[in-house]
């Protein structure tokens, strides 16, 4: 009798799993998509630089010698409003020392300097990619994304949306501190 | 009148997202391009097929696949360069391999399950019970005669 109570609640219970499975499944973000590119080392390309901001930005930069630190790649636009949220954090990491390049995504250069004047330049490099041709090949496809390139120019990390709160600020920052290990 | 305006509607076309410059010259590689980009997903729309989409990404992406095209790429390969930037979510049918193998065959194992399942149970009820019927005794006979020819008086 006993055996067949556990053999009756079998389907039960497997239904119940399943159930409790795809419900985790629904408070899953569809819009985080996976990059395909972790832990592959990044894209080549080289960028021109926005006039009166520096010179460009490529991937010489990301690798020894022009670079020797786990770096921060944040694609930005100034039309981009969540990334004006972002912005203040990305102010607060360059002042403590995190590297961090930019990539000005399908952007007008008058528009990102003024952007830049007015909020500040958190960028160590600006590579303006007008075509978002060079950003399709970093698998990017909203703006803001935040990458985390180590040493070794490999992504580690890929921050889809913007980084707007202390919580996400302080993940990312753990994400950095992993990828200098 | 009436008529002809009603099979007007027939001739309307499918509202399609690619533009008229992106369309290629040569109608085979054009044809190859619009295949391609009904299977890849907008990324920025999700349930699109760049194809369908008029988002700037699904744009970059329609552009960027008929110059692969006419740079000489097959369409395996157009594909792949794709899925090398985007992973596999950019397609819309899910490749098979050892992660999806749930995804693909996972209903068809929950079929067999169950149908066994239901075989089983099924199979067990038909099964004859092994009890033969004990012949009814000398007395019980007569108590059920008795009973019968009492029913059938008026």
């Amino acid at each position: 009798m006993q055996a067949r109570i556990v053999l009756y609640a079998l389907p039960l219970a497997g239904f119940i799993a399943l159930a409790v499975w795809l419900a985790m499944g629904l408070g899953m973000d569809p819009r985080n998509v996976p990059s395909a590119l972790i832990d592959k080392p990044a894209p080549d390309f080289t960028l021109p630089g926005l006039d009166g901001a520096g010179e460009g930005f490529g991937t010489a930069d990301l690798r020894a010698p022009a670079n020797e630190d786990v770096v921060v790649v944040n694609v930005f636009a100034s039309w981009c409003i969540p990334c004006r949220a972002e912005h203040p954090y990305l102010m607060r990491w360059a002042e403590d020392g995190v590297t961090i390049y930019g990539i000005n995504y399908r952007d007008k250069p008058d528009d990102a300097r003024n952007w830049l004047a007015q909020l500040g330049n958190p960028y160590k490099r600006i590579g303006v990619d007008a075509n978002a041709r060079v950003s399709i090949d970093w698998g990017v496809y909203g703006v803001p994304e935040t990458f985390i390139v180590d040493r070794s120019g490999h992504i580690r990390f890929k921050q889809v949306g913007p980084i707007t709160t202390p919580d996400l600020a302080r993940a990312f920052r753990e994400k950095i501190a992993a990828a200098r290990q | 009148m009436r008529a002809l305006l009603f099979a007007l509607l027939f001739l309307a076309l499918p509202a399609v997202a690619v533009e008229p410059e992106e369309i290629l010259d040569d109608p085979a590689l054009e044809a190859r391009a619009r295949a391609i980009s009904k299977d890849l997903r907008c990324l920025v729309c999700q349930n699109q097929s760049i194809d369908d989409s008029n988002a700037e990404l699904a744009r970059d992406l329609r552009v960027l696949v008929r110059e692969r095209l006419v740079a000489g790429d097959s369409d395996q390969q157009v594909v792949e360069f794709v899925v090398a930037r985007y992973g596999d979510f950019v397609l819309l049918n899910p490749p098979v391999k050892p992660h999806t193998w749930l995804l693909w065959f996972g209903p068809v194992i929950i079929l067999i399950l169950a149908a066994s399942g239901v075989a089983l149970y099924v199979g067990r009820r038909a099964r004859p019970i092994g009890i033969e019927a004990e012949p009814l005794t000398a007395e019980e006979r007569a108590r059920i005669n008795a009973v019968l020819r009492d029913k059938d008086k008026p």
